[in-house]
């Protein structure tokens, strides 16, 4: 069965190359613009894991890390949050929150499937 | 992933959704940026505008703009301090903002474009920008490297000798609350090399006891790989602060035993699984409502859609007048089934067309700032009020609109207020105050640019125009003919050049290119109080509302918005004149006849308009003539077609239309008719000769099949 990732970015472009990148690898990409989006998509469909970035409109990637990990199916689940380079803060932020790891902003395709393969078992 | 280069460049075909959003991102960069020129942005404002350079910056990154990525990093800077409230914004501040937006909004465009930018472009306002840094008593960090592609040392990339390492790892319980998963970890070693792994099972408590949240064991593992400290190292990037962790280098491998690394496996899985609830459960509630969700579709298949459907509408008006012809009283069901038919489509086509339409605000937006800028060149005050932002037009209609309408406004600032001591002295207030309002009417859209200035010069205007021969010296124009001679080519210019408007462009520009878009423009001017232009635009250029006249045996479209009224006249209200050509005489005004037959050679026509009828019509440029037709057949909403893909441009014809029975109309172009009319007067009859190069125009019995 293929792996289910949930893509949360408010660009199209980054969501079309991580979605891109996953597709190409087998997995099968749900894709949010925001947090609130990522949420009420997650309440329905049963992802492996989420990729979000940090800076988004309505609700941002630190608070939906916090949010999904407040809820119980969500503990376990791997959470990639997106940052840029030298958003040590950021990232700090998303790992204090719950975030499993993080990827840096531009990424090569490989080094994405590298670090999804990383913290996302396949089946 | 072999085949996946770390390059990236299998991202370029993500370039033109990049350039689609950056274009959207830019225009609402310039938006907020404008906004905070007379407020304090707020924290959500400066978040937005600090979200648009960076997903700007992320994507320029992947796909290799340096220029960008550096300009964006500094601008980018800026705003995180902004927002962060490390500092705070004032005038300078502002207006820097607003130039890094055009310097950004120009390396953008040289991207696209695939076009280098000359080495100091942007400069001043990069430095600027880190002027505002270290004002803030912080530096840029140094620019980011560019594509992180080869960056994060993998499995393969620094390959030695074969060396042993010996990890130490002890998880932490927070381990397992960032959902990391030491089997992963394992796995991800045995990428490495052989592992040989170890598990400390002493801290494990009887099951009871078990907190499953917890983290009871920890391993010894043994690498075996060619693979430097940093590699073996980056396993464990994630999980660094979560656990204890020794990476020792040993100079040989030693044996271990197989058989603890498959325990260790499972108990890892196990204890670290008993966290891990089945991912349905409750659902998750959304705090917000989800806003209205829109898709980005390609302009082309748009166009093939609209296409399409007005194909159907045309093959639909075919049935139903094969129905109506051959059914004779009986087929009532059919009939029926027809209307039904015809009612679906026309809903259809409604909805194809409102696809396309788009809210006039991108157009508006770009206002304020133009107006500004202006204004603070000419030293005059300015205040630009806009309503109805929200009005739909065509996406075609709207991308046209831009130049008109920029253009209008810069005339209403530069030659429309005064200065604010002239105001002054005329008693109003020093601010000048311009209106962009627009507006649906019927089936056009009405934008009006208002100004409260000193209004049109009619003594200026209607003197350069009788210097240019323009009008004749004689000539006793009304203020309204005046008015409108501001649209006459040659004439906007020369004394009025100035480094604002006076491009070379002129108001006969502005009227050429509504006019080409179907539409109108007006003018109304009250001295010492201001002007008014309206733009009277279609909605949509793909559709006509339409009158269908017959002259002889042909079919011509009158544009319906442009007819005034019809009428059969007398006899004695017809005259010839002196020069050639014909007028009406009605309610004492005269107006010039156009005859159809004679301009297009059509034969058997009825040659006396008091036979006929003459449709009074009033021309773009405002002069009324009246056309003469044999008959009006009536009202119809027609598709246009373009003539131009097939044959060269037709004097007098704007497009074609296939009407229901299958056979072409014409759809008249009235400002070139009048033109037409006007220059061949003198000719004996007034028929216009095609010029020799133009083909025989089109066969109206082509269209419908014969075979």
């Amino acid at each position: 069965m293929a792996r289910r990732v949930l893509t949360v970015d408010d660009s199209k472009t980054i969501r079309e190359m991580v979605g891109f990148t996953l597709k190409n690898a087998g997995f099968e990409v749900f894709e949010a613009e925001d947090g609130v989006r990522a949420l009420s998509l997650l309440a329905g469909t049963s992802v492996d894991l989420v990729i979000t970035d940090v800076n988004m409109p309505n609700m941002d990637g630190v608070t939906l890390v916090k949010e999904l990990r407040a809820r119980a199916p969500f503990k376990s689940l791997p959470i990639l949050v997106l940052t840029t380079e030298g958003g040590e803060d950021k990232k700090a932020e998303g790992r204090a929150a719950g975030a499993t790891g993080w990827i840096v902003k531009p990424f090569a395709p490989d080094k994405l499937l590298q670090v999804v393969n990383k913290v996302c078992p396949s089946h | 992933m072999a085949d996946l280069a770390p390059g990236g460049d299998e991202y370029a075909q993500f370039r033109t959704t990049f350039f689609e959003e950056c274009t959207e991102l830019l225009a609402d960069l310039e938006q907020r940026l404008d906004q905070m020129q007379s407020n304090v942005a707020q924290a959500e404002e400066l978040n937005a505008v600090f979200r648009a350079v960076h997903s700007i910056k992320a994507g320029a990154g992947a796909f290799k703009f340096i220029r960008l990525v550096e300009f964006c990093h500094s601008f980018e800077a800026v705003l995180d301090k902004l927002r962060s409230g490390r500092i705070a914004q004032d005038d300078r501040i502002s207006a820097v903002l607003v130039r890094a937006s055009d310097v950004l909004a120009a390396l953008v465009e040289a991207a696209q474009a695939n076009r280098t930018v000359a080495e100091g472009f942007g400069a001043d306002v990069a430095e600027e920008l880190q002027m505002i840094l270290n004002e803030a008593g912080d530096a840029i960090a140094a620019s980011p490297a560019l594509f992180a592609g080869g960056q994060g040392p993998n499995a393969d990339a620094l390959k030695l000798a074969r060396r042993t390492f010996q990890i130490k790892f002890k998880p932490h319980a927070e381990l397992f609350r960032h959902a990391n998963e030491p089997l992963l970890l394992v796995r991800e070693l045995k990428q490495l090399g052989e592992v040989v792994a170890e598990c400390d099972i002493s801290r494990l408590p009887a099951l009871p006891s078990l907190d499953p949240d917890d983290a009871y064991l920890s391993w010894t593992f043994r690498v075996v790989t060619d693979c430097t400290r940093s590699v073996v190292a980056d396993v464990f990037e994630f999980v660094n602060e979560d656990c204890d962790l020794e990476i020792e280098a040993l100079s040989e491998s030693t044996g271990g035993s197989q058989a603890t690394a498959a325990t260790a496996h499972d108990r890892a899985a196990s204890t670290a699984g008993a966290s891990m609830e089945p991912a349905q459960a409750e659902l998750a509630e959304s705090k917000r409502p989800v806003g209205g969700s829109s898709i980005r579709v390609d302009l082309a298949r748009i166009d093939r859609l609209v296409n399409m459907v007005g194909e159907l509408v045309i093959t639909q008006a075919m049935l139903a007048e094969r129905i109506s012809d051959q059914s004779g009283g009986q087929g009532h069901q059919l009939i029926q089934g027809q209307e039904d038919l015809a009612l679906h489509t026309r809903e259809l086509q409604e909805c194809v067309m409102a696809i396309r339409m788009q809210p006039v605000k991108s157009v508006f937006a770009r206002m304020p700032r133009m107006v500004r800028e202006i204004a603070a060149k000419l030293n005059k005050k300015v205040r630009l009020i806009t309503s109805g932002e929200q009005t739909e037009v065509d996406k075609t209609v709207i991308e046209e609109l831009a130049d008109p309408l920029t253009h209008m406004i810069r005339n209403s600032v530069d030659h429309g207020i005064e200065d604010p001591a002239t105001r002054r002295a005329n008693g109003k207030s020093e601010e000048g105050t311009i209106e962009l309002s627009a507006v649906h009417r019927g089936g056009n859209i009405l934008i009006q640019v208002t100004d409260d200035g000193a209004g049109i010069d009619r003594g200026r205007l209607l003197k350069k125009a009788i210097d240019r021969g323009l009008i004749a010296s004689a000539a006793n124009p009304t203020d309204e003919e005046i008015d409108n001679l501001i649209f006459a080519a040659g004439l906007s210019t020369a004394e009025q050049v100035t480094d604002v408007s006076g491009r070379g462009v002129g108001m006969d520009v502005v009227r050429r290119n509504i006019s080409d878009l179907g539409g109108r423009i007006q003018v109304q001017s009250i001295a010492g109080k201001g002007t008014r232009f309206t733009l009277i635009l279609p909605l949509t250029l793909a559709v006509l509302d339409g009158m269908l006249v017959a002259v002889g045996k042909e079919k011509y479209i009158l544009p319906l918005t442009s007819i005034l009224e019809s009428i059969r006249p007398e006899r004695n209200q017809v005259r010839a004149l002196a020069g050639g050509g014909e007028v009406v005489s009605i309610r004492g005004e005269f107006i010039r006849l156009i005859y159809l037959y004679r301009i297009f050679d059509v034969p058997g026509a009825i040659t006396e308009p008091w036979a006929g009828l003459i449709v009074l019509v009033e021309t773009d440029s405002g002069a009324k003539v009246g056309i003469v037709v044999d008959e009006l057949i009536g009202q119809q909403q027609v598709v246009i077609k373009s003539l131009q893909t097939n044959f060269d441009r037709v004097a007098g014809i704007s497009g074609a239309t296939i009407l229901g029975n299958g056979k072409v109309a014409l759809i008249l172009d009235l400002d070139q008719l009048f033109g037409l009319t006007e220059r061949s007067a003198p000719q004996a009859n007034g028929r216009i000769g095609r010029e020799s190069s133009t083909p025989p125009l089109v066969e109206t019995e082509a269209a419908a099949p014969d075979c």
